[in-house]
């Protein structure tokens, strides 16, 4: 029998981690996009950065272990006209807040930031390695795109309208392998608008007892908690909640005038102010009419194999199951 | 309507930068706040890199702006022009006032400094004022931009996108040299060999809270930047001839060394009561001290007039 799981993931592709579908995709932009140029902190062979190093060496900049310099070069390359990819650790990288605060969120530098390493699906690094406060920090500055791909496609599509963007960008990439999702072929014709997110199932999404709103690595075990959820009878709407700001406030309103019980986000991140602090600030705009179950990290991770640490952390599909089974009642 | 008029003679004539001067004072008390210490230790600075060593990329027809609201803006300048980046952007009525003295924009505009949605903001903005090359003010910054666009500007020249390879000047505080970000920046300029950036140090020996020396001390700072491959040059930064000597030193390569000059500054320069490492660094002068500031400056011969005219005949 099929399962819920098997309806919104293609087995039939490989999956990839989206760190290297950004090395991957911007490596081939780099041949019909002259005005891109990259920046690393010393880090291209985890950025995956190295394939536009190796094949644009001109245009690649490896600035050494110093991302607050690295920022606010990017910032200045942006101002003399080109579109730079600046990469490294998501922890490290928003960890430079003050160069992104001024060199990039406030002068309206036209830098895309990307944050590899998300969350502690990285594994056995541990804890200093594991971006988990950059969606909440990112978020809270004026003018700043935030996106956070749930697979290879996502990744190439948001590199792609980034090209026409011109402004600030932030993209939280994954370490692991992502699996790739199935769209309608209603959303590939429309392709990646911002600030709308893909439903997984569009069919169910007024019919669902509870939304799912997913995001990055937490996709995955997020669809496994949607297929136990449906074997029990409980019908969920599964969502690839890939915009974090701007956020598909039209979606979320939707689901809070609909005829669902719980509203569930599940991300590799805090749980404050992440796309669950996003979530409840639009809830609560309005006025919520349904409860809001955020499941994100809410300690310092550490070292352990990803499984065990994905395991440890709640985010496996039995877990995450449960938690919205508990809070269901 | 302002009565104050620019002086016709070379921005870096001893007239004219009594006249930056007086400009700095008068928008700093028409503020009632901002930083007169900082801003007058920037005049000869920046008035030898804009008589002789600065391509404004102006329009053919570029008429100076000396009354109503126009002023030249960003688009209005070629791609190819040179670019300063105010790092130590609490100096920035210097450079409002020299932009106003070339004819960028009225000096009737300078009282309206640090007002509300106005473009001359209190520190430099880009968006609110598309002539400043970077946002700065949070110190340590504008260095780090300054090497991206000498790099873009580069990447631009050598791909033929412009046919002249703009200079890159940068000026940054004695003080602000404490920030970290600072000596990552150049660490980085040799490597990739930004022979078109020019940092120039106003080593003026104050800040907030203290001498230099004693808050953090930079010394031996030449033998640093020397340690660091830069090309430097020490000079009398209030003396206009030995700053053009330098900044005509630097030789503008695409590849090549970067160079900084070190102008050692008075805080306060030019105004005996200013002079002070710290008294003036971040307190506007009342309209008595801005009298005896522009007496001092100008002897009995008022030849500029006032940008605040009203604020003249009170006194």
């Amino acid at each position: 029998m099929s399962t819920l799981k098997d309806k919104l993931i293609d087995s039939t592709l490989k999956p990839k981690a989206s760190r290297n579908s950004f090395g991957d995709h911007v490596a081939e932009l780099g041949g019909t996009h002259p005005e891109i140029v990259v920046l690393d902190a010393d880090l291209s062979k985890s950025t995956q950065t190295q394939h536009f190093a190796k094949k644009f060496p001109e245009r690649f900049f490896n600035m050494g272990i110093a991302e607050a310099n690295m920022i606010s070069t990017a910032a200045g390359l942006a101002m003399s006209g080109y579109i730079p990819f600046a990469a490294s650790f998501a922890a490290f990288i928003t960890g430079r807040y003050d160069q992104i605060r001024m060199s990039v969120a406030a002068s309206k530098a036209n830098v895309r930031l990307v944050g590899t390493h998300a969350g502690v699906g990285i594994g056995e690094d541990g804890h200093s390695q594991m971006g988990l406060e950059d969606l909440t920090l990112m978020r809270s500055l004026p003018n700043m795109t935030v996106f956070q791909p749930g697979d290879d496609w996502d990744t190439k599509a948001f590199i792609d309208w980034s090209m026409k963007h011109d402004g600030p960008i932030y993209m939280r990439l994954t370490r692991q392998n992502l699996p790739n999702l199935k769209r309608s072929e209603g959303y590939l014709k429309a392709g990646l608008r911002p600030g709308v997110w893909s439903i997984l199932n569009e069919e169910d999404l007024d019919s669902a007892d509870v939304a799912l709103l997913l995001t990055g690595g937490a996709v995955e075990p997020g669809i496994e908690a949607a297929s136990i959820l449906a074997s029990k009878g409980i019908k969920p709407v599964v969502i690839n909640a890939n915009w974090i700001k701007p956020l598909d406030e039209t979606l979320v309103n939707r689901l809070n005038d609909g005829r669902l019980k719980l509203i569930a986000t599940v991300e590799d991140h805090f749980s404050v102010g992440g796309l669950g602090g996003a979530v409840a600030e639009v809830l609560t705009q309005r006025g919520a009419s349904k409860p809001l179950e955020r499941i994100g990290v809410t300690a310092f991770g550490q070292s352990g194999t990803p499984e065990a640490n994905y395991e440890h952390y709640g985010f496996t599909g039995a877990k995450i199951a449960e938690r919205i089974l508990r809070r269901l009642g | 309507m302002s009565g104050f008029t620019w002086p016709k003679e070379n921005i870096s004539s001893e007239k004219s930068r009594k006249a930056l001067r007086q400009a700095i004072l008068e928008q700093i008390c028409a503020a009632g706040s901002g930083h007169p210490g900082g801003s007058l230790s920037l005049v000869e600075i920046l008035s030898s890199i804009f008589d002789g060593n600065f391509e404004h990329g102006l329009p053919k027809n570029f008429v100076p702006k000396t009354e109503g609201k126009s002023r030249i803006n960003r688009a209005d300048l070629s791609l190819d022009r040179d670019r300063i980046v105010l790092s130590k952007g609490h100096g920035v009525p210097a450079l409002y006032s020299a932009l106003s003295f070339l004819g960028y924009f009225p000096a009737a505009e300078l009282a309206h400094l640090r007002q509300l949605g106005h473009f001359l903001q209190g520190h430099p903005d880009r968006n609110h004022y598309d002539l400043m090359e970077a946002s700065t003010g949070s110190l340590g910054q504008g260095g780090s931009v300054a090497l991206g666009i000498a790099l873009g500007e580069r990447l631009a020249f050598e791909s033929k996108k412009i046919s002249r390879l703009p200079r890159v000047y940068c000026l940054l505080g004695d003080g602000e040299m404490q920030e970290g970000q600072v000596w990552e920046m150049f660490m980085a300029a040799p490597k990739f060999q930004t022979g078109n950036l020019i940092c120039v140090v106003d080593y003026n020996k104050g800040q907030i809270d203290g001498p230099v020396k004693e808050i953090m001390d930079l010394e031996p700072l030449a033998d640093k930047l020397r340690a660091f491959r830069w090309n430097v040059h020490e000079v009398d930064g209030h003396d206009v001839n030995a700053l053009k000597g330098a900044l005509a030193k630097c030789r503008i390569e695409a590849r090549g060394t970067p160079h900084a000059i070190i102008a050692h500054t008075l805080k306060g320069k030019g105004i005996s009561f200013m002079e002070h490492p710290t008294q003036w660094h971040g307190a506007a002068p009342k309209r008595e001290q801005l009298e005896d500031a522009i007496k001092e400056l100008d002897g009995t011969n008022n030849s500029c007039g006032r940008i605040l005219g009203a604020l003249a005949s009170k006194t």
